[in-house]
């Protein structure tokens, strides 16, 4: 099975999707990549991914899988070596939980900051500082959440890297203060310098003018009150 | 080293029936803590100082919280009657419907909240609606998809036997959401956990669950 064709389908500035490379280009995986357009999805992402019509999606032989952790714990234990996930099943359990815990407390409140302003945004400042409060506990003392060499943890938090910085400049605002977060800091400088992650990443003038246009776009449309009103404490 | 497993829990949630099926599922012996979750105890605050919230299994002290990754890690730590399939590509699968269950359930909530909550006819309607919508989801998706296929119980059905307390709703509320006729598929699976042996003895007993959310909304709705 491990020798049948990859096929990742992806959208550029995906945070998402990139974990997915990440876990490919770190254990060495041939794969072909499909650019999609998400403003016009194709016949095939709505055919492989009807649920939630998103990328990333893999295509593994006949297998199709969505969801970027349930694709990274599919490359892991399909292609066993390099491993991500900790052997041990405890340890397993943390670096789970604490992806979910990032993925619903912070980067979508982070996304929030990004596209809202004012009082939003302080909010939303306000509580991804206290969720990335959490992540420097877990992080203190390591180089990397993976211990020496790059985890499951590391790729699902990756985003804080690279993408955080983009959304701090043009959001205007702040939520990786390094003196109030130096194991953190020091974390995104230590994945970020890693040569699989430095050479897989999108251009970032081009993801600078992109969230410009698609903060602003957010900012305005209709379901962004609703986003405010279920990702955000009052 | 004798084991030790606690299980932090709310005999009303359904989040907690999950871990108590799992564990029942693998014979695992465990000391059960009820939790008041409007007085939290010191011990919970302890163990789940990140969400302070239930369930939370303790395994030789070492405290792991979330239903979904609880059930994964009582699947890796007792290896025997697995939970989760084997197959890399059918475990994705059963991770992925168990997500997108509980993101339906979660997502239904606000219509059940509003049903619960209106005054007038109409906005209650449109609560139901809203909850409907989600079933829908559910209903097309779990039609087409065979994990309900075998006699056993796996990761996706465990975690979809929070649909019971759909049907608790119903009875709180007075009014039908998961009718047999608009959704068959997930009115039989609600019907296979009422039947089965273990989620017997782990989901609460019927008139007093009622209750308690009766008790639960008649706050809700007072409080508007």
């Amino acid at each position: 099975m491990a020798e049948q064709k990859v096929k990742l389908l992806g959208f550029w500035v995906s945070p998402f999707m990139y974990r997915v490379i990440w876990a490919l280009k770190l254990k060495g995986i041939d794969y072909e990549y499909i650019e999609e357009d998400i403003f016009n999805k194709s016949p095939l992402l709505l055919q492989l991914n009807p649920i939630h019509k998103k990328v990333p999606v893999l295509i593994h032989g006949d297998r199709v899988i969505c969801e970027s952790y349930v694709i990274v714990q599919y490359i892991d234990e399909t292609w066993p070596h390099c491993p991500l996930l900790p052997q041990d099943p405890y340890e397993r359990a943390m670096a789970r939980f604490w992806a979910d815990f990032a993925e619903t407390k912070l980067l979508m409140t982070a996304s929030i900051a990004l596209c809202g302003r004012g009082e939003v945004q302080e909010r939303a400042v306000k509580q991804a500082m206290e969720a990335v409060e959490k992540i420097e506990g877990v992080v203190k003392g390591k180089k990397l959440f993976g211990g020496e060499s790059i985890g499951y943890l590391d790729i699902c938090l990756g985003w804080m890297s690279y993408w955080l910085p983009v959304w701090e400049e043009v959001g205007g605002m702040q939520i990786i203060d390094p003196i109030k977060f130096p194991a953190t800091s020091s974390w995104m400088n230590t994945f970020l310098h890693h040569p699989v992650i430095g050479d897989n990443l999108p251009a970032r003038d081009a993801m600078i003018e992109y969230f410009q246009k698609r903060s602003k776009d957010i900012s305005e449309s209709d379901w962004f009150e609703g986003v405010i009103r279920l990702h955000l404490q009052p | 080293m004798a084991e030790e497993v606690k299980l932090f829990g709310k005999w009303a949630s359904p989040f907690c029936c999950r871990i108590e099926v799992a564990l029942k599922l693998k014979g695992v012996e465990y000391e059960y803590i009820e939790e008041d979750m409007l007085n939290k105890s010191p011990a919970l605050l302890n163990y789940n100082p990140v969400h302070k919230k239930i369930p939370v299994l303790v395994h030789n002290g070492k405290p792991i919280a979330e239903s979904l990754v609880i059930m994964e890690y009582i699947d890796e730590t007792w290896k025997h009657n697995p939970i989760l399939p084997i197959d890399p590509f059918e475990k994705a699968m059963a991770r992925f419907w168990a997500k997108f269950i509980d993101d339906k359930f979660w997502a239904l909530w606000p219509g059940v909240k509003k049903a619960i909550t209106s005054s007038g006819e109409k906005e209650r309607e449109e609560g139901i609606e809203e909850a409907q919508l989600h079933l829908n989801a559910l209903e097309t998706q779990l039609k087409e998809k065979k994990f309900f296929g075998g006699e056993k119980l796996g990761f996706v059905e465990i975690s979809a036997s929070l649909l019971i307390w759909i049907v608790v709703f119903q009875e709180v509320m007075g009014v039908e959401i998961l009718t047999q006729e608009k959704f068959p598929a997930l009115h039989k699976l609600t019907q296979k956990f009422v039947d089965d042996d273990v989620f017997k003895q782990c989901v609460p007993p019927w008139e007093p669950l009622v209750a308690y959310f009766k008790a639960q909304w008649g706050t809700l709705a007072a409080s508007k």
